[in-house]
């Protein structure tokens, strides 16, 4: 029966890690994901979950055993934040790359330094290029739906890889939220038993795995990891539409708030997507026609429905909770501006890097937002990129 | 050689002992010349060799095995009979 809790964004994914009841867990406590490894680890301290929990001494420790683990056939995954996930760094490319499926939530926080324990994105932009998929959820209740899809996502035999399923820090991984649980067994059912391709434990069938690739197969090793990823596309829409058939919510790799008529749409990850949605409410009830688009899968990026989207819009609205120095732009823009490459309709784009290191963002300022869109659209002239919330 | 839709995922050998097809021979710059006469067929060389190189014949040394012979000299050192000697690799390429 499907349970309505009162839950953190960090127990509700706790709460899917215990459903999904993984074979293995290596991990190591870092604010803020701390206290979804608490809840975790209290599920097996319990007898609630048959996991074995290994508490090693680092998070490169961490990546390194669930890659031994993930290859020895084990259902396997892990949880970090911010200089946790950069410390995993190198084993971090090596999961993807050995095309080990497991999932790993990474509560969003900023990347030191200045040393700061809130959200931005900083974190998980910085291994964008890793070969993970990336998943972003907007609150508690997608927190908990994300980790469950992620684990059918990444075994899926067109895919093979590592999911990272994200909530900000605090903003959601500390809030007490409602979050609908599905029945353990209705979850169970939809994880299914997991058949390890090629494994090492299965002695009949040797496999080396991690072997040196040199310069006549490493390319080609790679080529095969742009299928993978770009594959999970149709995986990740199917499973979003499987989820959404026992639970009511579908997913997809995007999530359109009023864009049907929209001439203004904001584009965003994470909590603020949520945030902006009670934002677009208010200004369609004074009769402006804004949309929300909000990104679920960031990896793999889905160019293509965001551009059928964005290219009606009069201007759009990119909001970057992380910053890429030195370039036109946060990583998002860059992503919706090079899907908007092309198409015949480009919009003004204006770029928002904001939130950095936990720095709030209220309503009234993403109201400005729209505002500069509707000025830009009257007169064709706008900043392209602005430092939302930042003391000048 | 295959194309990347040909071969295993992630770089994985599914092939149990295919090392034997990757020869790894060129390698070498010293060549190790066995001395049929001054061998006891204590089989040091065989113990001690980091690779596969010596081949035994009915649990005799027959020579080395050129193919992955890197030639780091390690039978030369151990045998305790002088009976492996280590040459330039370019008196045998011509």
């Amino acid at each position: 029966m499907t349970q309505t809790l009162a839950l953190t964004g960090n127990e509700a994914g706790a709460a899917a890690m215990r459903q999904i009841n993984p074979d293995v867990v290596a991990a190591y406590p870092i604010t803020p994901q701390t206290e979804l490894m608490h809840a975790f680890s209290k599920f097996v301290a319990d007898g609630k979950v048959k996991t074995e929990l290994i508490l090693v001494e680092s998070e490169h420790s961490a990546m390194s055993a669930c890659i031994g683990s993930a290859s020895a056939g084990a259902r396997t995954m892990t949880a970090t934040s911010a200089n946790g996930l950069a410390l995993m760094w190198e084993v971090v490319y090596i999961a993807a790359s050995l095309r080990i499926p497991m999932v790993m939530p990474v509560v969003n926080r900023a990347l030191s330094g200045p040393i700061n324990i809130h959200c931005d994105h900083s974190d998980t932009m910085g291994c964008r290029d890793s070969g993970w998929l990336q998943l972003f959820s907007e609150n508690s209740q997608e927190a908990y739906d994300n980790v469950i899809q992620a684990m059918r996502i990444a075994e899926h035999k067109d895919v093979l890889l590592p999911v990272m399923v994200t909530w900000d820090g605090f903003i959601i991984s500390h809030t007490t939220e409602r979050v609908e649980i599905l029945d353990d067994g209705t979850v169970k059912k939809f994880i299914g038993e997991y058949t390890p391709e090629r494994p090492l434990l299965d002695t009949d069938n040797p496999v080396t795995i991690g072997p040196l690739d040199l310069s006549d197969y490493f390319f080609e090793h790679k080529r095969q990891q742009v299928d993978g990823v770009n594959n999970a596309y149709q995986v990740i829409k199917d499973i979003g539409k499987e989820y959404g058939k026992l639970s009511g919510r579908s997913y997809g790799l995007v999530e359109e708030y009023q864009t049907d008529d929209a001439e203004m749409i904001a584009v965003a990850l994470g909590s603020t997507a949520g945030t902006i949605k009670a934002v677009v409410d208010r200004l369609r009830r004074e009769g402006m026609k804004v949309g929300l688009l909000k990104i679920r899968s960031f990896r793999p990026f889905p160019f293509a429905d965001v551009a059928s989207i964005l290219r009606k819009a009069k201007a759009i609205a990119v909001f970057d909770r992380s910053i890429a120095y030195g370039s036109m732009g946060g990583p998002l823009f860059g992503e919706i501006r090079s899907a908007l490459y092309g198409e015949k309709e480009q919009p003004p784009a204006l770029n928002y890097v904001y939130g950095l290191g936990g720095r709030d963002i209220n309503t009234a300022q993403i109201e400005g937002v729209y505002q500069d869109l509707e000025k830009a659209i009257k007169t064709n002239k706008y900043q392209t990129i602005k430092y939302l919330g930042v003391r000048e | 050689m295959k194309g990347y839709k040909e071969i295993p995922l992630g770089g994985k050998i599914i092939e149990a002992g295919n090392a034997e097809k990757y020869e790894t021979g060129s390698w070498r710059t010293y060549r190790p010349i066995w001395d049929k006469e001054k061998c006891k067929n204590c089989l040091l060389c065989w113990i001690y060799c980091p690779d596969s190189s010596i081949i035994l014949k009915d649990g005799k040394m027959v020579g080395q095995d050129y193919r992955f012979c890197k030639g780091c000299g390690i039978c030369a050192r151990e045998c305790p009979f002088q009976a492996i000697e280590m040459k330039p690799e370019s008196e045998y390429k011509k």
